[in-house]
């Protein structure tokens, strides 16, 4: 699975990363983030882009998996 | 409790610190200034004697409430991270350069928008250069900009702001050491207990919602996103019903009083460097105070550096002044950007440049 680390970047970046990696992949997509914003934000960009995606707290940081 | 996962809910968001800049403008703070960040930290420069200028001195809760508004809901809702060491000193340099081109033009973004609402056509001129300033921001995003990645840190690294800013009240309500201006802009306040609750409602709104006033215009810009944009236009609507409503809506250029001027170059380069610096930075002076109160050492190393630059702005004579009437002879005198002013924001925007291209995500380690 295709992870993109964008754990500690600053706003935008997690959500460039994002599009960079969905544009890249067919198959599913993991993201790192540290604030729950940017998960909320990740979310919401595989939402508005017709992809699920599931969440989950890890030790300081969240897993976003892009279906 | 969530207000940033519809257009509706920022919208919302938008009307209720709109509300809360409308009252404390209706309950004394200096007209169509209502709640400027940048205004408010050169004042609380001032009032801390960072700076002489003895018209702009004054401790202003609402800076104070923000970061301690912004700090107790995110501990309340489990969104405090105590986060630092995302080139520091740079963000020191892009805060202190954010207040110098916000006071070359008069205001932060949000003032900005509030002068805007009021018929200050300076205002809407100073929008193109925030427009261009951030796609500029963007421009060097698209190209892997990044200051690299913040860590978790000590977890009470991250309260020093908060803990600084209770400081500042506590000196402010239990002493008289700290200076207050009797006469100008920094006289104009709402009663203290007004603008601190103003400043925690709005810190802890702004702390849900996301609002960025940069981060809105490069969303759009970047991914077509209007969400944050939803804020602006919540906030811009109430303040121009305000206006609107109590007479204070006047369109023209040369308006006396409302600490506003017309060098519509250096209103667009002000802005200009405002949008850059902030979109570098990762959001506008508001989103400063409020990451720096949820946890963020690097966005109090920023905040820092806001004080500082704004002190250097009127230790330099860097700061525009505003239009105003003569009292004796009735006329207007034209308010205007000083040499130094013009000078230093040039310097800024080159700074700008040389941090956004040669800071690469590549390096970020």
């Amino acid at each position: 699975m295709k992870e993109v680390d964008a754990r500690g970047l600053s706003c935008p970046e997690p959500l460039m990363l994002t599009a960079e990696a969905l544009k890249g992949a067919s198959g599913p997509v993991k993201i790192l983030v540290t604030e729950p914003h940017q998960r909320m934000n990740v979310e919401k960009y595989a939402k508005d882009h017709g992809r699920k995606s599931t969440a989950s707290e890890k030790d300081g940081y969240f897993e976003v998996v892009i279906e | 409790m969530n207000l940033s996962d519809s257009k509706k809910k920022l919208a919302l968001a938008g009307v209720i610190c709109g509300l809360v800049a409308a009252c404390l403008a209706f309950l004394g703070n200096p007209a169509n200034m209502a709640f400027c960040i940048a205004c408010f930290i050169r004042d609380t420069a001032g009032a801390l004697g960072m700076h002489q200028a003895e018209v702009v001195q004054y401790a202003r809760p609402e800076i104070i409430g923000l970061v301690l508004g912004a700090f107790i809901i995110s501990v309340g809702t489990k969104e405090y991270r105590s986060t630092g060491g995302s080139s520091p000193m740079i963000r020191f340099v892009l805060g202190m350069i954010i207040v110098i081109g916000s006071l070359v033009f008069l205001g932060c973004p949000l003032r900005m928008i509030i002068r805007m609402s009021a018929g200050d056509l300076n205002a809407w001129v100073a929008l193109i250069g925030f427009i261009l300033g951030v796609a500029t921001g963007v421009f060097a995003l698209k190209k892997g900009f990044s200051l690299g990645r913040a860590h978790a840190v000590n977890r009470v690294g991250g309260t020093m702001l908060p803990v600084i800013m209770v400081g500042i009240l506590i000196l402010a309500l239990c002493s008289s050491v700290l200076k207050a201006s009797e006469t100008g802009p920094g006289s104009m306040h709402a009663p203290l207990i007004a603008s601190l609750v103003g400043g925690l409602v709005f810190g802890a709104v702004a702390q849900k919602s996301r609002m960025c006033f940069a981060g809105s215009i490069r969303d759009v810009i970047l991914m077509k996103n209007f969400d944050l944009f939803s804020v602006i236009a919540g906030l811009f609507v109430v303040m121009l019903v305000f206006n609107l409503a109590t007479g204070r809506f006047v369109v023209g250029f040369d308006t006396p009083g409302i600490i506003a001027h017309s060098n519509h170059l250096w209103n667009i380069l002000g802005m200009y460097t405002v949008g850059f610096a902030a979109t570098l930075a990762g959001g506008c002076p508001l989103r400063q105070l409020i990451l720096a109160g949820q946890g963020s050492s690097d966005s109090a190393v920023t905040v820092m550096g806001m004080f500082v630059g704004a002190a250097l702005c009127h230790t330099l004579g860097i700061a525009a002044s505003g239009t105003a009437m003569n009292a004796e002879t009735q006329e207007i005198v034209a308010g205007a950007v000083p040499p130094h002013g013009k000078v230093a924001c040039i310097v800024c925007i080159i700074v700008c440049f040389v941090i956004a291209f040669t800071n690469k995500r590549d390096e970020a380690k």
